[in-house]
């Protein structure tokens, strides 16, 4: 097996691995709709929408803190 | 002092707004003098031959596209950056001495560097690699401004209050360590002064002046994975981050699906670093590295409309707003000129259609359907809706606002649709040909052909500048117009007239 081949090989390889990974992470996205935090994904939408600076963080930092 | 409630503070934000206009209008001046002298040879020694160095096309180009894209484009990034980071982070850089005075370094030295890109390129001290012309003195004060830059990102973010990063914010960090990368990598170069030829002989050239460590084939294949991602990280990922914002906040519309904005930006994160081969197809560089940008830029239209369509469907039932708000129409507009030319982007790659456009005026058309219709109109956009928030004042005036989105909707689209005739037509005589293979025309026939529609560009070019020198006048007078109160600026942006 000549160099050439062994790349077509690795090409395939890698580029199957990655739309794997490409459609397991939607399929996460639309399954658990949540993230590790328990947020929606849509709620993020709030950041740019409610975003003064005395509206309340979607998910404040100091959330984290008083845990 | 105690007493007064926090705000978020636009000092740094506003100063790169005036750079925004200020290098807009000297870059986009330079352009409409170039398409003239297209059209027009005598143009060229318009000022006389005395100083024609100084005003012919081929010194004046690099300052155009230099300008407007390290210009105007990048100072309307940082503008934008300055606003959204602290926005949507919730926190303010007046809680930060060292922030505040980060975001003032960064833009003296970025001021400085501007100047002293202007003045070497008009001497015409250039490294002649298109996009990468500066030599390497400024190289180094710009790797040190983007540290700068991103020390008071990462800053900005340290000191958040929202924990997770809004979409824009991902966009705005891919800018940041995209061009870093890329930009470090293709300007390595040695100075000629350090070199010594065979009979040991040191010190060529000017001091400021150098090679490129790479060469040949490779130094144009790392040429144009720079050039092409200067596309992707300066004229694409930073003004999609504008539009992730600036829609959904002045349309009151939360973003389509917030998910598809996730898959998008990996997805254009992964494949536009493999596309900056489509440059060079035909050329002596590898097959396989022809057909895999090939390829690829095929693939690319998927993310590109993903964040595209993404946009237009968070209009979803609000489609009046569209009719009502110029603001609204600038914006709805640039995300359609984005599908536009990632839709004719991946065409000019598919191999065959490249041998007949690559050379062509069809590629300049297709550079300036995404940048005027696209990087233009999103950039003005933002500046539009920051005006009234930064300057506390309503804009001056919406029918101005509405005339010169009509204008430049026109320049833009007499542009392209006149250079892709030109480029069709360019191509297709270069490679006509008689029974016996001699080619049926001389390089002279096709400029004769092309004069009208160059001629047809240059006004398009004209009406665009006339339409940002509008734009210029109406912030400059929103500055100065009837203060609004804050409370009134939740979404849609107070318009005068
Ligand atoms: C899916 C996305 C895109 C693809 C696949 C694509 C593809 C191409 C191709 C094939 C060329 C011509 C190369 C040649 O033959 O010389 C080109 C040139 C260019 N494109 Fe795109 N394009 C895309 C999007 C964009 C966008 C959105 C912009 C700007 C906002 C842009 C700006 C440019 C520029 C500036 C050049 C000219 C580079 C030069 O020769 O100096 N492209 N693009
Ligand atoms: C008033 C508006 C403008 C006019 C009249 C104009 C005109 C021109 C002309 C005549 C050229 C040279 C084409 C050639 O060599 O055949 C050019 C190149 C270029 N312009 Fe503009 N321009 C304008 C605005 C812009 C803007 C806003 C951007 C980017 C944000 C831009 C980016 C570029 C780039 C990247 C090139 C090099 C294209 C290539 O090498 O294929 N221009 N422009």
């Amino acid at each position: 097996m000549g160099i050439a081949e062994l790349q077509g090989y690795g090409y395939v390889a890698l580029t199957s691995l990655l739309v794997l990974i490409l459609y397991g992470y939607i399929y996460h996205l639309y399954t658990k709709k949540r993230d590790s935090d328990g947020h929606d994904y849509e709620e993020y939408s709030n950041m740019a929408l409610r975003d003064d600076i005395d509206d309340a963080p979607v998910s404040a930092i100091s959330d984290d803190k008083e845990k | 002092m105690e007493n007064r409630p926090l705000e978020y503070d636009y000092t740094v934000a506003k100063m790169f707004m005036f750079a925004t206009i200020a290098l807009g209008i000297v870059g986009m001046l330079v352009g409409v003098i170039l398409a003239f002298e297209l059209a027009f040879p005598g143009v060229n020694t318009i000022l006389g031959s005395g100083v024609a160095e100084y005003t012919n096309f081929s010194r004046l180009r690099p300052l155009h596209t230099d300008a407007i894209i390290f210009g105007f484009t990048l100072s309307g990034i940082f503008a934008t950056w300055y606003y959204v980071g602290q926005r949507v982070l919730k926190v303010s850089m007046a809680e930060s001495g060292l922030l505040m005075f980060l975001g003032k370094l960064h833009f003296w030295l970025y001021l400085v560097i501007v100047a002293s890109v202007v003045v070497t390129l008009l001497a015409g001290i250039t490294t002649s690699k298109e996009y990468a012309e500066f030599e390497w003195p400024i190289d180094i004060a710009v790797v040190i401004v983007w540290v700068v830059w991103g020390m008071s990102i990462f800053g900005l973010i340290g000191i958040r209050r929202e924990k997770s990063l809004y979409i824009s914010m991902w966009y705005y960090i891919a800018t940041f360590l995209g061009i870093a990368m890329l930009y470090v990598f293709n300007n390595m170069e040695i100075p000629t002064i350090l070199g010594t030829n065979g009979i040991g002989e040191s010190g060529f050239g000017d001091w400021w002046h150098s090679v490129s460590m790479y060469a040949g084939a490779n130094d144009a294949m790392v040429q144009w994975w720079y050039g092409h991602n200067a596309v992707a990280f300066g004229l694409t990922v930073p003004i999609v981050a504008m539009i992730y914002y600036f829609l959904p906040k002045e349309s009151g519309q939360a973003i389509y699906s917030y998910k598809l904005s996730l898959l998008s930006f990996w997805g254009l994160m992964f494949v536009y670093i493999w596309a900056g081969g489509h440059h060079l197809i035909y050329s002596t560089i590898p097959d396989w590295v022809q057909t895999m940008a090939s390829v690829f830029s095929v693939i690319l239209i998927l993310p590109s409309w993903g964040s595209a369509i993404n946009m237009l469907l968070t209009m979803k039932g609000e489609w009046q707003q569209v009719a009502s708000s110029p603001l609204i129409k600038f914006m709805v507009l640039g995300s359609t000129f984005y599908m536009f030319s990632t839709l004719e982007g991946p065409i000019q790659a598919i191999k065959s259609v490249n041998a007949i456009a690559h050379f062509t005026d069809w590629i300049v058309g297709h550079v300036h359907d995404g940048t005027l219709g696209w990087v233009g109109f999103m950039i003005m956009a933002s500046l539009f809706h920051m005006a009234p928030r930064v300057f506390k004042r309503e804009i001056y005036s919406k029918s101005l606002m509405a005339t010169q989105f009509w204008i430049q909707t026109l320049g833009v689209v007499l542009y392209f649709t006149s250079m892709w005739i030109a480029g069709i037509t360019q191509g297709m005589m270069w490679r006509a040909h008689d029974e016996f293979g001699n080619l049926a025309y001389s390089f002279i026939d096709t400029v004769t052909v092309l004069h009208p529609y160059y001629t047809i560009r240059a006004v398009g070019g004209t009406l665009y500048l006339v339409g940002f020198l509008l734009f210029s006048y109406n912030i400059y007078k929103t500055m100065s117009a009837r203060p609004v109160e804050e409370s009134e600026l939740q979404n849609a942006s107070p318009m005068g007239a």
